[in-house]
């Protein structure tokens, strides 16, 4: 099994629920996070100080899929998450142990 | 006899005014960062506490007790002693002495509390609630005693003896408090990470409501201030309006041309600069005049703000800035456009009778209560650094004052928002 976590625009995430949904992905997590990448930060005026801020509000994405979706949803997130512009985020995939439901104890692919 | 209409408005003014104080509490509360927000607001509650127990015990006596040489009142009104069944103003216009007493507290609560904003989010809370006591004692009594205190050619100084206008505070309040802001933030230092770190206003919604509540609150400051329900008031109040509104388009105006950007912020800070500037000026000019020091007081403070970064001091909030420039400019505009027209009561300015006289005695009203009132902040405020401390240790400054001093958050923000 594997997570895919996806670092993106706030403004992408509807879309992408959207995509994964009509796809059948069974579940996502999302949270509202900060950071900087090559985009760096951007500036604010207040009384004509301009400050540069340094993280930008992004949000993550997290979905746990069997390795043989991975490929398949991380195409989908990236496509839908693309606007060719800077600040577009990152995706990166890491290798899952086990996974388990709370509610029946169900372990491993069965319990996505 | 008393005049139930004259009455009815100064004790509506005098509720008006203090509504203004919370105002700043909110305007200031917003323009700060999340950390702190609960901190700045106590300091202007703290005022209204420490400065309401002072004007019963002492402080109206010491005001507008009978004058001492011009300078400062006396001890014949002690707890409010002999006001109850007095009354003040002229024949016809008479309101009772308590009144007014309640009425000029309030001006005494909002000077004060102004202060604050100069020092946010780095004193000690023990240490403002002391500072408040003593900087009213010695610096807003005496210098409200002199601007204020007219009584028949023999009160303070700067009304009856030099001859200066001030209508409702241009030296009491505005240059007062920017004067004193500036000695604060000097002695205090700047905030960790002044010119470093973006220390941005963390609500302006609060910032915007804070500036309508002053906006509102400022017509019983201004018209108020004519202690009569006629005329004069009328004159001060749309003369307000004008200002403010005025000051408000010429910040923006001015911050697009520089910045690039209008801003909530510049718009807000704009009004509040306009309401200064006239606020010395307002039952003195005519309404053209008020749209003029509007216009060139929303420019002249949004310039003022950002030269303290080239300056290096840390006036956070924008006091001196925005109450101590706009303040010097409106009592010049009084020495330029004043008018008898508009106040028989007053004088003419330059423009109106080509002479320098009344101008002169404004220039000498800003140079005195500024320079009294830098000087004697920065020795009040050095003695109680030097002693019980005024600035917070680096870690409390750090994690905020909210919870360090008063044990509690401004927010509650648990989990993710519902957005998604």
């Amino acid at each position: 099994m594997k997570l895919i976590t996806a670092i993106v625009k706030p403004s992408k995430v509807d879309d992408i629920k959207r995509a994964l949904q009509a796809d059948g992905v069974h579940g996502m997590t999302v949270s509202e996070t900060r950071g900087f990448g090559r985009q760096k930060g951007h500036t604010e005026i207040y009384r004509g100080a301009e400050y540069t801020v340094d993280f930008i509000p992004k949000v993550r994405i997290e979905v746990l899929a069997d390795d043989a979706d991975c490929d398949h949803i991380v195409d989908l997130i990236v496509a839908t998450a693309n606007s060719g512009s800077i600040g577009d985020g990152k995706l990166w995939v890491t290798p899952v142990e086990t996974v388990v439901r709370i509610r029946t104890g169900e372990r491993g692919s069965d319990a996505l | 006899m008393i005049n139930s209409g004259d009455t009815a408005w100064v004790l509506a003014s005098a509720a008006l005014v203090l509504f203004m104080t919370p105002g700043l509490a909110i305007f200031y509360g917003g323009m700060v960062r999340a950390k702190s927000a609960l901190n700045m607001m106590m300091m202007s509650f703290a005022a209204i506490g420490v400065t309401t127990i002072i004007w019963v015990l002492y402080g109206y006596s010491l005001t507008f007790g009978s004058s001492q040489g011009g300078l400062i009142g006396d001890f014949s009104h002690l707890g409010l002693s002999g006001t109850l069944d007095q009354v003040v103003g002229a024949e016809g216009h008479q309101i009772p002495t308590i009144a007014f007493a309640m009425f000029q507290l309030t001006f005494a609560i909002i000077t004060v509390s102004l202060l604050s904003g100069a020092i946010a989010d780095r004193a000690k809370y023990g240490s403002w609630v002391l500072f408040v006591a003593v900087w009213v004692t010695l610096v807003y009594i005496p210098v409200a005693h002199w601007a204020f205190a007219s009584q028949g050619g023999n009160g303070g100084w700067i009304i009856d003896k030099l001859g200066a206008l001030d209508f409702a505070g241009g030296t009491v309040v505005e240059i007062n408090s920017g004067a004193a802001a500036l000695a604060l933030a000097l002695v205090l230092g700047k905030r960790d990470g002044f010119r470093r770190d973006p220390m941005r206003p963390h609500n302006m919604p609060l910032v915007l409501l804070g500036a309508g509540m002053l906006w509102f609150g400022w017509f019983g400051f201004n018209a108020g201030s004519a202690l009569s329900a006629g005329s004069l008031a009328a004159t001060a109040m749309i003369n307000t309006q004008i200002a403010s509104a005025a000051a408000s388009m010429s910040w923006i105006l001015f911050e697009k041309y520089r910045d690039g950007k209008a801003t909530t912020l510049g718009v807000a800070s704009g009004a509040i600069a306009g309401a200064v500037v006239i606020t010395p000026a307002c039952g003195y000019i005519n309404p053209l005049g008020a749209l003029l020091l509007g216009l060139i007081a929303g420019v002249a403070a949004c310039y003022a703000v950002s030269r303290k970064y080239k300056f290096g001091y840390d006036d956070s909030l924008d006091v001196v800035g925005v109450h101590g420039i706009s303040g010097i400019i409106g009592m010049l505009g009084i020495g330029l456009l004043a008018s008898k027209t508009v106040n028989d009561t007053g004088q003419e300015g330059l423009f109106i009778n080509g002479s320098f006289e009344l101008l002169t005695h404004q220039v000498i009203a800003i140079l005195a209560v500024a320079a009294f009132s830098f000087t004697v902040t920065w020795l009040i405020a050095t003695a109680i650094s030097r002693t019980i401390g005024f600035r917070v240790l680096r870690d409390d400054e750090l994690t905020g004052l909210d919870t360090t001093y008063h044990a509690e958050s401004a927010y509650d923000i648990t989990g993710n928002s519902n957005r998604y």
